[in-house]
Parts: C-alpha cells; structure tokens; sequence
C-alpha cells in the first residue's frame, strides 16, 4: 500500500513537471500551429537562471528560493518572448520552416549552455525542507513532489483564469478557435503570439527550477529529457487542449512510474499508450476532431 | 493510377525549370540530361581515387587523402550524406516530417553488431538477416505512424525511435552494452575491411554505398511511386480524388527510405568498429535535417552536399574549438566557438530565415542569374549588330 501511495504521488509529481512544459508547447500549437522544438532550452535556461540566483545567494533560505522560482519564470518568459520575435516571427504561416527555426535554437542553445556551465550535472540545494520527506499513509514521499503539485497546480489555475477572464485571454481563445476572423475582425493577433510564447516560457522557466528540485541536479540536457514527454503528453492530450495537457501528464507520469518500478520499462509503456491512443483517436483524448 | 495533373506539377517544382530559348530547346535538353551524368561519373571517379592521390586540403582535411585519419573522415562523411539522401527521400520527396529516421539507422548499427556478436553467420549473410528485420521494423512503425499525418507523424516517429534509444540505453540481456556501447566482433568479418591499414577498403565501401543509395533513391524519385509521393505532397486530397493511394504510397517511401538508412548503419558499424546510443538519440535524427535543410529541400545532390558538409565541419569545428586561437580569445566568443554544435545549429537557423532552398537552392539561383546575364549580354549584342548594320 505504502508503495502505491509513493509511486501515486511521485507520478503526481512528474505530471507537474510534464504539464509546465505541455501547457506552453499545447497553447503556443493551439494558436500559433508551431510545435516548439526550444521549448526544452527555455526551461534549461529557466533552471539555470534558478541555480545561480540560489549559488550566489545562499541556497537554504525559502526567500532565496521564492526568489530563484521568480527569476526563472521571468528568464524563461524572456528567452521565449524573444525566440518569437526574432526568430518565429520572420517566418509567419510557414509552419516547417518555424519548426525547423526552433530546432535549430534548441541544438545550438543546448551547446551553448555546456560550453557556460559544462555538460556534466550540477548538484544542488534548496531549503532543507525539500529534502526530507512527510509521511503519507506510511509512505515517505519527498517534499519536493508536493511543491511540483502545487505549482502546477496553481500555473493550470492561473491559465484558466488568465485565458477566461482577460482581454488577452479572450483574444487567446478565439485565436486557437478561428485565427482567420480575428484577424479580420481588426485585432492584431501578432501581440497575442509573443504573449503566448512568453506565457509558455514563464511555466517552462518555473518547470525548470522545480525539475532541477526534482531531480536533484541542473544539466544542460535537463529541457530535452522532459521534452520528448512533454510532446507525447501534448500529442496524447490533444494539440491544442489545456485540459487535455493536464490530464494526459497526469495519466502518463503515474502510469510510467508504476511501470518503471514492477516492470522497468516505463518508457515503452508511454510510447505503446501513444500508439494507442493516436490508433484509436488520432486527434488526442480532448483534442478538436480532425 | 491516373495522377497526371498534379504529378506533372509536383515533378515539375524539384526538377530544374530554367526557361531555355526555343531554338535550340533539343539540344538543350539533351545537355541538361548529359552534363549532370557526366559531372557525377567524373566525381566518382576522382573520389574513388583519392586513397591513391596525396592532396593536402588544410583547414578542411586532417591530412593528405591517402592516410587512414582522412580516409576515415571523409569514408564517414560520404556514409552521413547517404544516410542524408535517404532522409532526403522521405521529407523531401514525400513529404514526411520525421523525426524518427535514427532508428532505422541504429537497426543497421546494433543489429549487425549483435547478429555478428551473438551467431556464427558471416558478414554477408548477416546483413541480410539485419536487412529484413530493418525492413520488418520499418513496416510496423510506419504502417501504424502513417495513420496520422503532419506534425502527429512527426511525434509518433519521434516516440518510437525514443523507444528504441530507450531499449538499447537500458541493455536487455546485454545484447546493447547500455551507454558503452558495443564493439565490433570482428571475427566473422573478412579481413580486407578490419583495421587501421583497411581503412581504404572501408573508403570504397562507403563510397560504393552512397552511389548505390544515390541510384536507388533516383529510381524511386523517376518511378510511377514516386511520383505519386511527390503529389501526395503537394495535395495528398487531390490524390484521392483522381483515384492515388497516397496510404501505401508513402508507407512504401518510408520502408524503402528506413532500409537504405538500415543499410547505411551496417557500413557505418564497419567503418567505425563499433556502435554507441548516440546514433539512437532524437539529436541523431534532428541533424539529419538540418543536414538536408542546409543542402535544400527537395534536391539530390544537396542533400549529399548538406550531409558531407556537417559532417566535415563537426568534425573539423571540434579541431578548430582545441586550437591556439580560439584559447586566446576572451570567454565571450571562446565558448560559442569552441562548440561546434553551437556554430552548426546558428548556421542552420541563418539558412533557414535568409537562404530558402539551401545550398541547391542558393546554386540554382546563381546559375540562373548568370545565364540571364548571358542572354542580357546576347540580346546587347545582335542590338549593336543591327545597329550597325
């Protein structure tokens, strides 16, 4: 029982994780038809930006570290607001080509991050909190898992709220529903993309610093391990659907836990759910029907 | 299949449309038909010669041509362009974004090495073994990609070869060897192709697979299929329409790309005695479209060119990053430079915003622009000749 309850929330854990990078990757798709191959450098840099305000400043103070999650949001969102307006940008509509662009961001960002800081992991700290564990139903679950939870928790929760109930936010929706008519109807949608791009990067910035607490290490290639998840979670939710992200990472980190610890091969059974789930709806669980 | 509307215009777009004067229109095309054969036969040539010549290229090559450290570059070199070539028939013919073709490669790689590690078959055999079971691989993986299409296709094949970088990353039942790697056991393969002294042979084994690769992937591109492929391309509906089976098609172009690519790997396990999970990574597969990206979309040769070019400068940017030059500069410009990812990757994104077509695409317009000069300078001409007359 104790073992369910551990894999449960430590697969809870890594769905946050997952849903910061595919919330970013769904809703820049959704709106923009681009499935953003930097995405995972975002959330590098964001963990990095996170490593040196907690190196510089003494690691173990929670001020500290509210501080390292500010910076690495804001980083990721500026490192993603100015991929799109320098790079994306240029080529409007071409979708093939804008993939390719951010390929091309993502190899070289990811050299230039193990050229600063070196290709090997960098270990690191936190307040001492997040390193012990809280018993639940007489499992020991790391700490750093609940702050994972919660933090997406309130990033899904902001979204909504964000997307619902402001300008931006309508502009948004109706964009990912018609981007034609509300262009015709006189709004520039163009805002509306940098914005996305820098609401994206502002999660995988926070994702990064929260990753590098998870994992208890900062790497140059910590953006592309939780990529490949984000994009199957992406494909599997629905291109485009928030929700569909939300509930996908869930279903895909707990089901590659408990795979990983009675059969070992997690990675597979994540891969098989996808051809599944692409064979049986190809459009993802809450995506928009082909 | 009756697909002649819309396979005339997708031909018509990768094949060369320069406007030729109506005169001498035959011979023209004649010579269009004739040049591009000869110039290639007289590459192949001149190729198939280095290990014979000693040309020093310095910057370019580590040494002469007809020591093993170069053979050994420029053997990997022509192997990465026909890998790239086979990448080349998939997105650039047909069309397919995916970004999964590391794993048809890695197939040739591991499983040649563990089919010659584990059985007591020689090589030629083997290869065959390793050949149908890529072929087998290739057919359950894109009959069920194939069912989606667009970027969905790009993350299945993405995901599948993920698979497999997992499967050879966790070893089962040590057959993969896990992060090390495994090596050549080379007691089943003929001696003409084993060590530093062969890497000649090896040469011309790699050069014999790119003009193989190159006359399989023509074929493909010339026959009713490919042709198909291309429209499905261009318009997979209007296909339907007019009665095309853009389905078996494409599966059809992406079996025959994931086989060359199989192939590809079991030459490149010779030549570089030995396979490592880095060829099974998505990394793998993302090059290989820069590589086709920087030669251009949709052309033979650049994708070649593309291939042959990475892989030099990869390997000669990583010399470049441990000289004296760069450890003198200030740290500013000396960690972009001595990454030679870096330099790569800001590379292909420059080709991609400012140069559409690539390398082919640059060259084409170049010979273009000089022949309507000549036709400028022609048409000056015959005015001062009537003039004066």
């Amino acid at each position: 029982m104790s073992t369910i309850v551990l894999l449960l929330i430590t697969g809870l854990g890594l769905g946050a994780l997952y849903f910061l990078v595919a919330s970013g990757l769904s809703l820049i798709y959704g709106l923009m038809g681009v499935l953003n191959f930097a995405h995972g450098s975002f959330l590098t840099l964001g963990a990095f930006a996170g490593w040196e305000v907690a190196r510089r400043l003494g690691a173990d103070s929670w001020g500290v570290f509210g501080l390292a999650l500010v910076v690495g949001a804001a980083v990721g969102a500026a490192f993603a607001a100015l991929t799109e307006l320098l790079l994306v940008r240029r080529l409007y509509e071409r979708h093939i080509e804008q993939v390719l662009v951010t390929v091309g961001l993502a190899l070289a960002t990811v050299a230039l991050f193990e050229g600063t800081w070196g290709s090997d992991p960098e270990f690191i700290e936190g307040p001492a909190w997040l390193r012990g564990t809280t018993d639940v139903a007489g499992a020991p679950v790391p700490n750093d898992r609940f702050l994972a939870i919660g933090a997406a928790v309130l990033v899904l929760i902001g979204i909504v709220l964000f997307l619902r109930y402001t300008r931006f936010g309508l502009i948004i929706r109706a964009g990912v529903e018609n981007r034609a008519m509300v262009t015709a109807l006189g709004i520039d949608v163009r805002k509306a993309f940098t914005l996305v791009f820098a609401v994206g990067g502002a999660a995988a910035g926070l994702g990064g610093v929260l990753a590098s607490q998870y994992f208890g290490y900062v790497s140059p290639h910590l953006g592309a391990q939780l990529l490949i998840f984000a994009f199957i979670v992406t494909v599997i939710g629905g291109l485009g659907s928030l929700t569909g992200a939300a509930v996908a990472a869930v279903l895909v980190a707990v089901l590659q836990q408990f795979a990983n610890y009675y059969w070992g091969y997690g990675d597979l059974v994540v891969v098989l759910l996808l051809a599944l789930v692409l064979l049986v709806r190809p459009s993802g669980l809450l995506g928009r029907r082909a | 299949m009756t697909t002649t509307p819309t396979t005339q215009q997708a031909s018509s777009r990768s094949d060369e449309t320069a406007p030729l004067p109506a005169d001498d229109g035959a011979r023209g095309a004649a010579r269009r038909r004739w040049v591009p054969l000869a110039t290639g036969l007289a590459l192949v040539v001149l190729l198939a010669c280095l290990p014979l010549l000693a040309i020093s290229l310095p910057g370019v090559l580590p040494g002469p041509t007809y020591t093993p450290g170069t053979l050994q570059v420029l053997a990997l070199a022509l192997l990465v362009g026909a890998l790239a070539l086979s990448y080349h028939l998939l997105f650039g013919v047909a069309g397919l974004l995916s970004f999964g073709h590391a794993l048809y490669f890695a197939v040739g790689v591991y499983g040649l090495a563990i089919v010659l590690d584990r059985t007591d078959l020689p090589l030629l055999p083997a290869a065959c073994v390793v050949l149908v079971g890529g072929i087998a691989v290739a057919h359950v993986v894109g009959a069920i990609s194939l069912r989606v299409t667009g970027i969905s296709f790009a993350m299945v094949t993405l995901a599948f070869a993920q698979a497999g970088n997992v499967l050879v990353r966790r070893n089962p039942a040590g057959a993969t060897g896990g992060e090390e790697g495994l090596a050549l056991d080379t007691t089943h393969v003929p001696d003409v192709l084993v060590g530093v002294a062969n890497t000649r042979n090896l040469y011309w084994l790699a050069l014999a697979v790119l003009v193989v690769v190159y006359a399989i992937v023509l074929w493909v591109e010339r026959s009713r299929a490919g042709h198909v492929a291309a429209a499905t391309r261009e318009n997979e509906m209007r296909v339907r329409v007019v009665g095309g089976r853009p389905y078996l098609v494409k599966l059809l172009v992406f079996v025959v790309a994931a086989t060359l690519a199989t192939a590809v790997g079991m030459a490149y396990l010779l030549l570089q005695s030995g396979a490592v999970p880095r060829v099974t990574s998505a990394d793998f597969t993302l090059t290989l479209l820069v590589m086709v990206v920087l030669g251009g979309v949709g052309s033979r040769w650049g994708a070649v060119v593309g291939g042959v070019l990475y892989t030099l400068l990869d390997q000669r940017l990583g010399a470049l990053a441990a000289s004296e030059a760069i450890a003198g500069l200030p740290s500013v410009l000396r960690v972009p430079l001595s990454e030679p990812l870096f330099i790569l990757g800001t590379l292909f994104v420059l080709v991609v915003l400012f140069l559409p077509g690539g390398i082919a695409g640059a060259a084409q317009r170049l010979a273009h622009r000089s022949g309507r000069n000549r036709d400028r300078q022609r048409e000056v001409a015959r005015d001062t000749i009537e003039e004066s007359a």
